[in-house]
């Protein structure tokens, strides 16, 4: 038994480490740090950064412009990607159409998608939830129906993330309302925003962000060649993608900067036990959370399996670990203050209680290990 | 970065979850305790495996094994609820072998490499709660006054290591346990304990002093972490089995929603109390770390509570029972949660390292 990284490990850890302090522009990181808000310019900035470089997309073949990097080089990089104060890539190009072309695409869907995803030329939207359509997402009714060469869509879809900053969205609609089980119905489309009929009304949160919309389909004309694997199979396809590189979904590099942002900015507190002890539970936590996500690293590279449904744990763990943070980092801020950054803390708050609901709710999390993992 | 054990450790933990899944099941366990409140064919079948030269060195018999070598054996411990008092044993050995004198190591570790001699570490005091400095029992010209309570293994053990203050500050002593009196009782965990009566009794030091001590309590913690871990996996074991099988309204309460959320808790309890006992066995071989140990030991004792008032929930009735072994893991877990410093201790130690 060892936990420790290998020397090669730290080696690689030490250059990303390096590379991160001379080319995360100070700019960006000071925006992250202050959480402020970070525009749509700000997010493919980074991006193109680290394109140039080549780290956009690790996990993705070398021959579309993956790196090669095996699954614990992969969580490294990203957990250097949350500690060293970078802004988030945004994952619906890179980590979630990407991959499903790369698995289901034709060579012309990839030809024509990846290269824009890779460097940052299409920015990417998730269409899945619907106003009726929640944890229950099989119920979806956003309809498709073939004219010829092209798919008509009509419907809604809700908590569209970032969907104002789009060129592209990708949807699971319905193309068959006639099957039994009603999994076998939906398709998985990609739609260009600017087609006409597609309209994008903005969601305020209760921190005052815009950050997620409802997008409206009025007889959006959806070319057949945009249908990803076979119609009736975007079940199969969603499904593969939840279980695709959920590896860093407790997000710990981020968590351990904020728990050393906490410290600093809560100082003054240190000094009362109960301030003291509701700290060092949650880097207790943290710390249990990150041998875990290890132990779960270790396992996968050494079986060559995919993560099993038990990395749900990652995501509950991980997101109450954040929620206590930002709590904590509230509960530190000096109840009479109104500058800035404190401002900014209790808003990150408010944002942050999203993180246990987005992504499939912790319950669902948890129904997923019960039927899984524990086969109830 | 490896998390598993290697070859040997698998195969002696094997074999020992293999001997107690044959001979000391849970009604041969309801027999121990009822009876003397160990078992000498137990032990004897122990040490036979190697088990009680793990913690002496090759000089004297024994493996100079560490606390990962001990890991899965005190996890194989933990499932099967084992009352015999190893621990105790391992920790004064450790204790001699670090700090003994020659003579002390041959006088005491062949015999306890053999299975012939048992051992017990006589720390805890009344009022002294878990802080090291409150220590009551006196040590002047090597003699040793006071009393010390909840020594697990004392009524058996052929010689005693205590842990004392003398003017030259805290260090721990070798006592034969006929030079002591010793009151018996059970634990709530059903373990074979003792109050200690320490009257000018004959007593040799052992070097290593303060330092020596708080490492073997911290080594000592480490394997109640693994320990714990194991009770934890057979609570959340038998109550998912109980899920699957009690029905209530025609199915089976597993079914229910409710319940569901609640054992996915336990087992991520479970996983997340394993990483910090895999922290805490592999830091106090790395020459310690009680920093590390501490936070294992805060993750652990949450856990272990969480677990254990979960698995007696979700089985209802019978959980309150004594007659399922999950009321048993309860008690066990209960005390594991709080051996060597509960919660509280361990938080205010971490926070002022």
């Amino acid at each position: 038994m060892d936990l420790n990284y290998s020397a090669e490990e730290l080696a690689f850890r030490d250059e990303v480490r390096a590379w991160l302090r001379a080319n995360l522009p100070g700019d960006l990181r000071e925006k992250v740090e202050s959480y402020a808000h970070l525009s749509k310019e700000d997010l493919l900035r980074w991006h193109r950064i680290l394109a140039s470089q080549g780290w956009v997309a690790p996990a993705w073949p070398r021959e579309w412009g993956g790196t090669g990097w095996n699954v614990v080089q992969r969580y490294i990089f990203e957990e250097e990607l949350g500690f060293a104060g970078s802004p988030m890539l945004i994952p619906f190009g890179l980590s979630m159409c990407g991959p499903v072309l790369l698995r289901f695409g034709t060579e012309a869907q990839k030809k024509r998608f990846l290269p824009r995803i890779y460097n940052g030329e299409d920015f990417w939207c998730q269409g899945y939830s619907e106003p009726g359509s929640g944890s229950d997402l099989a119920s979806l009714k956003t309809k498709a129906v073939r004219e010829g060469e092209h798919y008509v869509v009509n419907g809604q879809k809700i908590w569209t993330t970032l969907a104002h900053y789009a060129d592209w969205i990708f949807c699971l609609v319905r193309t068959d309302p006639s099957t039994a089980k009603r999994q076998e119905g939906i398709s998985f489309l990609l739609m260009d925003m600017r087609a006409p009929g597609i309209t994008v009304r903005p969601l305020i949160l209760m921190d005052g962000a815009h950050e997620v919309n409802e997008v409206f389909f009025d007889d959006v004309k959806v070319p057949v060649e945009n249908l990803v694997h076979e119609e009736g199979q975007g079940w199969t396809v969603a499904k593969y993608l939840l279980g695709y590189e959920r590896m860093n979904t407790g997000r710990i590099g981020e968590s351990k900067r904020q728990l050393a942002r906490l410290k600093q900015y809560g100082a003054g507190l240190m000094h009362d036990q109960r301030w003291r002890d509701r700290l060092s539970r949650l880097e207790v936590e943290l710390a249990a959370l990150e041998i875990t996500n290890l132990r779960f690293l270790d396992r996968m590279r050494r079986t060559g399996q995919p993560p099993g449904a038990d990395v749900s744990m990652l995501k509950i763990k991980g997101t109450e670990i954040q929620q206590g943070l930002t709590e904590l980092m509230m509960d530190a801020a000096d109840p009479a203050a109104n500058d800035p950054l404190a401002t900014a803390i209790r808003k990150r708050y408010l944002s942050m209680r999203k993180t246990t609901i987005y992504a499939g709710s912790n319950e669902i999390q948890r129904n997923i290990i019960a039927k899984m993992t524990l086969g109830l | 970065m490896n998390f598993d054990y290697n070859e040997e450790q698998q195969l002696l933990a094997d074999s020992v979850r293999r001997y107690l899944a044959k001979s000391y099941d849970f009604e041969a366990r309801k027999r121990i305790v009822a009876g003397e409140g160990w078992s000498a064919d137990a032990w004897a079948q122990l040490a036979q495996m190697g088990l009680m030269g793990l913690p002496v060195g090759a000089d004297h018999g024994g493996f100079g094994g560490g606390a990962v070598d001990l890991m899965g054996i005190m996890e194989a411990f933990g499932e099967a609820l084992v009352v015999e008092p190893y621990l105790p044993l391992v920790l004064a050995a450790r204790a001699i072998e670090r700090g003994g004198s020659a003579a002390q190591k041959s006088a005491v570790l062949a015999a306890v490499v053999d299975g012939r001699a048992k051992l017990a570490f006589a720390h805890s005091e009344k009022g002294a709660r878990y802080a090291l400095d409150a220590l009551q029992v006196r040590a002047a010209q090597n003699r040793l006054s006071g009393e010390k309570s909840a020594v697990i293994g004392a009524p058996l053990a052929d010689h005693l290591v205590v842990s004392a203050c003398s003017e030259e500050g805290i260090g721990l002593f070798l006592v034969e346990r006929t030079a002591c009196e010793v009151k018996p009782h059970r634990t709530i965990d059903e373990r074979l304990s003792g109050d200690v009566l320490l009257r000018d009794a004959p007593a040799e030091p052992i070097g290593g002093g303060r330092a020596l001590l708080e490492e073997t309590i911290d080594f000592g913690t480490a394997l109640v972490c693994a320990e714990a871990v194991g009770a934890m996996k057979f609570a959340c074991d038998t109550t998912l089995e109980y899920l699957k099988t009690r029905k209530q309204f025609g199915v089976p309460i597993g079914t229910f929603q409710a319940l569901q959320h609640r054992i996915v808790d336990m087992y991520i309890s479970l996983e997340q109390a394993r990483s910090m006992a895999c922290l805490a066995a592999s830091r106090a071989d790395a020459g310690g770390d009680a920093r590390a140990i501490s936070a294992a030991k805060i993750k652990i004792a949450d856990a272990a509570r969480h677990v254990s008032q979960e698995a007696v929930q979700l089985h209802g009735g019978m959980g309150m029972s004594e007659e399922l072994k999950v009321s048993h893991a309860f008690r066990r877990l209960t005390v594991l949660a709080r051996e060597f410093g509960d919660a509280d201790h361990h938080l205010a130690r971490y926070a002022a390292l």
